[in-house]
């Protein structure tokens, strides 16, 4: 099946109280792609990912999403009232209707199945993040936006939620636009990243960008260096099938 | 029994019931003070409802009504901080019906009947209002439940997820304003909003889900009119700041039991 465009940004610009935030950003998600947005704080990442949700109207420029194209959204923040009593079960079927079986499942998926009945103001931090994670694939997304979806996830858990995430591409065929601090991870799983700082620095394959002068300049060898790690530490895990994974940080060849 | 005692009775539980949901969703929106300010333009509503020659509560529906839509207009604008505007907006309009009402010599108002309540001179044709308005409140608060809770955990994601935020916004604010114009009869303008927040937020600590957290709230808000009255009887006290307190020492007996969700 050849990819099909999801989601199309294109020039688009935004000021927000006469403060440039974006300036002629266009983008591109199509199905089983995912496109990664890096940058420095303040760089506009998360808002670009709103104006693509349509959740803010850009200045000028245009934003198509495929039409009844089903979206999942997972939102930076998420806190829920302590007056409001919710457990997880419930949260995750706020926007979607489904039976207790098929909640346990996506949970599952996220592994995050141990949550169920808890109140959803009793989970940590990480387990908020799989929580959100299993609510927008509750809507089977065609497009999957997530915006920073391993904060507050332990080491170990990043490294398997971004399998899990370059996994859902491939099962489920579905585009996904993802924002991320986390460069070496990004480098190692995504497809095409744009990195962002209020207007798009480069762009490209992961190891295109990661050779850029832009992306040097705004990451410095720091963030080369975690290219290098996270190619060493990918190669690593493939070889083990399924063993624990010892950290290699001291094997870099960098 | 009395008939008036009755009636009394049939009102508050009338007003608890409907109270109880809208009243959770008022404390997990944070929206106490706009309650608030809807129910201190309740005195400009009864007002114009007898300059128009109307039913007064009809006219407290529709100032209720006018002062939602004014605060989302406000809103718009940004620059001042929601709690800002709603204090402009409630003692704005307090005021306003207080002159109003001084300018109005051939309209006969009992000023405290309305600020604080008069459920014993509940008549029949109340009780209809009551019932129809607060079952008509409830009937519509059950179709907006789903995107109003799911827009209520974040409003964005609810967004996204298909909610069309403003109108059911806008909705939950007309159904405050209902049930403002229908409460105030029980216990006064200056007292609706405890009648919405107190209950609910006493059936916090024993609810697992927001269902059963609305008609908790509704049990122990018809609990509080009950007690109300009696201590109101018993001790000849005003009847509506009796059901608050009743409701008060409710919520602090709730505080004092061991409740069932942790935390």
């Amino acid at each position: 099946m050849p990819p099909e465009p999801l989601l199309t940004v294109e020039k688009v610009n935004l000021a927000i109280r006469g403060n440039p935030i974006l300036r002629d950003v266009s983008l591109q998600v199509t199905t089983g792609e995912i496109v990664a947005l890096i940058g420095p704080n303040g760089a506009g990442k998360s808002t670009l990912a709103r104006v693509a949700l349509g959740l803010i109207r850009a200045d000028s420029g245009r934003v198509w999403r495929k039409p009844g194209a089903r979206v999942g959204y997972m939102p930076q923040r998420l806190v829920v009232d302590d007056t409001l009593p919710l457990s997880v079960r419930r949260f995750a079927t706020l926007g979607t209707p489904a039976s207790r079986a098929r909640v346990r499942e996506a949970l599952a998926e996220v592994g995050a199945v141990h949550v169920l009945d808890a109140p959803v103001q009793a989970i940590s931090g990480g387990e908020m993040q799989r929580v959100l994670l299993a609510r927008a694939l509750l809507r089977e997304p065609e497009l999957l936006v997530l915006d920073e979806p391993i904060q507050g996830v332990d080491l170990n858990g990043q490294y398997e939620l971004y399998d899990l995430i370059s996994g859902l591409r491939q099962r489920r065929g579905c585009g996904i636009l993802m924002v991320s601090h986390e460069l070496h991870l990004v480098m190692a799983t995504t497809d095409h990243v744009l990195c962002l700082n209020r207007h798009v620095c480069c762009s490209g394959h992961p190891d295109h960008v990661a050779r850029d002068p832009a992306y040097l300049q705004l990451f410095g060898l720091d963030g080369a260096r975690h290219l290098a790690i996270y190619h060493h530490r990918h190669n690593h895990r493939h070889d083990l099938h399924g063993a624990v994974v010892e950290p290699v940080e001291s094997e870099t060849h960098g | 029994m009395d008939d008036f005692l009755l009636r009394a009775l049939l009102g508050g539980f009338g007003v608890a019931l409907a109270a109880g949901p809208l009243g959770a969703f008022v404390v997990w929106r944070r929206m106490a003070y706009f309650g608030d300010a809807l129910a201190h333009s309740g005195l400009l509503g009864v007002l114009l409802g007898a300059m128009l020659h109307i039913n007064p509560q009809l006219g407290v529906v529709l100032t209720c009504l006018l002062v939602a839509l004014a605060l989302v207009v406000l809103q718009w604008r940004r620059g001042l901080a929601t709690d800002t505007l709603l204090g402009i907006l409630a003692h704005a309009t307090l005021s306003l019906g207080l002159v109003a009402l001084a300018f109005l010599e051939t309209v006969r108002v009992d000023l405290v009947g309305y600020l604080f309540g008069d459920i014993l001179a509940i008549t029949t044709a109340d009780l209809y209002w009551i019932w129809g308005g607060g079952l008509l409140a409830l009937g519509a608060l059950a179709g907006l439940w789903r995107p109003l809770l799911a827009m209520t955990v974040h409003e964005d994601l609810a967004r996204v997820e298909g909610v069309a935020v403003f109108p059911t916004r806008l909705a939950f604010m007309l159904l405050i304003a209902l049930v403002v114009a229908v409460a105030m009869k029980v216990v006064g303008i200056l007292l609706v909003t405890s009648l919405l927040i107190i209950p609910a937020a006493a059936a916090r600590r024993f609810a697992r889900s927001p269902e059963g957290m609305a008609a908790l709230a509704s049990l122990i808000g018809g609990a509080a009119v009950g007690l109300g009255l009696w201590a109101s009887l018993r001790w000849d006290t005003p009847a509506g700041p009796s059901v608050v307190v009743a409701a008060t020492a409710l919520f602090v007996l709730g505080l004092a039991t061991p409740g069932r969700s942790r935390r």
